[in-house]
This record gives C-alpha cells, structure tokens and sequence, in this order.
C-alpha cells in the first residue's frame, strides 16, 4: 500500500529537498507543496522508471558523495597542471575498456558520471549489452592502472551501496 | 573581514580554474582531449564561485541561501550527459572503429552498432 503511494521514496524525499531549496524558506505552505510535488511526480512518472533502485545503505551513499567531491577537487589540480605545464607531445592520450561487474541501471549511470566528472577521464561510450565502458584519459601512462584504479575505487564501493 | 577574506579567495580560485578550462580548450589537438578541459576544469571553479555566492549570502548579507545547492547538483547531473552526446558525436563521425579498443564482451560499441554494422558482421560470419 505504501508502496503504491511512494513507488520512489529516494525520489520523493529528493523531490521535497529539490523544491525547499528553490523556495529558499522553509514554511507551513512550501512544505505543503513540497509534500504535493514529492507525492504526484513519482506517480506521474513510475511508469517510466518501473524497477525500483534498492540503495543498501544511505551513510555509504553519502560517504560515496564526499569520496567523489575530494577526487574532483584533487584531480582537477592534476588536470590544471597537466594543461599549463606539459608541452602537447607529452601528453599521452588513451582509450580504456573498462569491463563492469555492477548491474543495476542507476549504479552504472553514477559510476559514468562519476567517471566523467572527475577529471582527467571521460565516459564516451558503452558497450552494446551494457557490460562495458568505453572511457577517454587525458594523461594515462599506464591505462590498465587507470582501469583497475576506477573498479576499486568507484565501481567497488557502488556495488555494495546497489547490490 | 574572515568572512571577505575567504569569499574573494574562492572567487580568484573559481576564477583561475574558469581561465585554465579555456587555455586547455585552446591548447590541446585532439576534440577528445580539448573535451577534458572545459567540462572539468570547471567544475571546481563553478563550484568555488557558488560557495563564495553562499558564504557572501550567509555573511555579508546576513540572508543565508542555499539556491547555489541546487546549481551544483543540477550542474553534476547535466554535465556528463553533455560529455557522454559530444563524444558519442565525436565518435560516430570521425573516429575510426578499429582505433578503439575491443569492448571484451560479444557485442561492440553501442555507437557503433548500427544497422550497417550488424549488416556487415553478418555478411563476414557468411562469407567464409
């Protein structure tokens, strides 16, 4: 029953968070309308998104999120650096398969995004069965450390949070 | 005066990294590398103009907002999709399939797997 009300409780909850901080008050009404928008819009739209994510663990999600601010912070030093002080011809290009063991749809969407917003590594593609992800290095001396780099330390942690 | 302090910090961090993302943009040869610099160079210096934006609001303002949340998180939503369509562009129209590495399962790219294609895989498991 409840289930039916809120097919995507991590979307209503998301939904509420989402409106009170475009109101940028928090009262009686917005909270209110909030509630309304976080009640109609996952049951306007489940039939689009009829599997429900299972997240193990909220705390390890949350922890996933700051582990992955502190990369983007550090790796865009590394990515400046590499920008102003290698002269073109040093810098080494690659393309990196990486083979996925996550299976869950929304994991692999956050581990690509994931991917590509920590810098210096690009998502560009994914393989026809959904099984491997096609990903541009900027700097990639050694392209298999890159890969086993992004699977113990992104794809590892997500599949405990989604699987 | 902490408080001005750490705000004009962060706008002349925010500031520097805009200005890197677009000497990267500049620089490099390859659309994919020229792709790296400004989708993230930026994110590190949208975001340390935002929390300036916030620390100024909560401060010298004495009206904290927490709008700029919000930018952030649709910024990290939006930006690897437009990452993720311009090398997917990239790719269909000038990157030859056999310069990519072999995807390791059965299937290739999924790019690269048009009609065409499957046409020509079919043809080459008959021709022999």
């Amino acid at each position: 029953m409840l289930a039916r009300i809120f097919p995507h409780p991590v979307l209503t909850a998301g939904l509420i968070v989402i409106w009170l901080l475009l109101v940028n008050h928090i009262k009686v009404g917005s909270l209110v309308m909030a509630a309304i928008l976080g009640t109609a819009i996952p049951l306007l739209t489940q039939a689009y998104w009829p599997e429900r994510p299972r997240i193990r663990s909220l705390s390890a999600l949350a922890g996933y999120a700051a582990l992955v601010v502190w990369d983007i912070i550090l790796a865009n030093i590394i990515v400046a650096r590499i920008i102003l002080f290698r002269p073109n011809d040093l810098i080494r290009s690659a393309w990196i398969t990486v083979p996925l063991d996550l299976r869950t749809p929304e994991a692999i969407t956050l581990l690509a995004a994931t991917i590509t917003l920590t810098p210096g590594t690009v998502t560009a593609d994914m393989s026809a069965c959904g099984r491997a992800l096609l990903i541009h290095s900027l700097h990639a001396p050694d392209p298999d450390a890159v890969r086993d780099g992004i699977k113990s330390r992104y794809e590892a942690r997500l599949k405990r949070i989604f699987e | 005066m902490i408080a001005e302090l750490v705000i004009s910090m962060l706008l002349v961090i925010g500031g520097v990294f805009g200005l890197i993302g677009s000497i990267g943009l500049l620089k490099l040869r390859q659309p994919m590398q020229r792709l790296h610099a400004p989708t993230k160079a930026t994110t590190v210096g949208v975001g340390a103009v935002l929390l300036a934006s916030i620390i100024y609001a909560a401060t010298v303002l004495d009206d904290p907002s927490w709008q700029e949340v919000l930018i952030v998180v649709f910024l990290f939503i939006t930006s690897p999709i437009t990452a993720n369509f311009l090398s997917k562009a990239h790719l269909h129209r000038t990157i030859p399939a056999d310069s990519l590495p072999p995807t390791g399962t059965d299937s290739p790219w999924a790019t690269l797997d048009t009609e065409e294609a499957a046409g020509a895989r079919d043809a080459d498991h008959r021709a022999p």
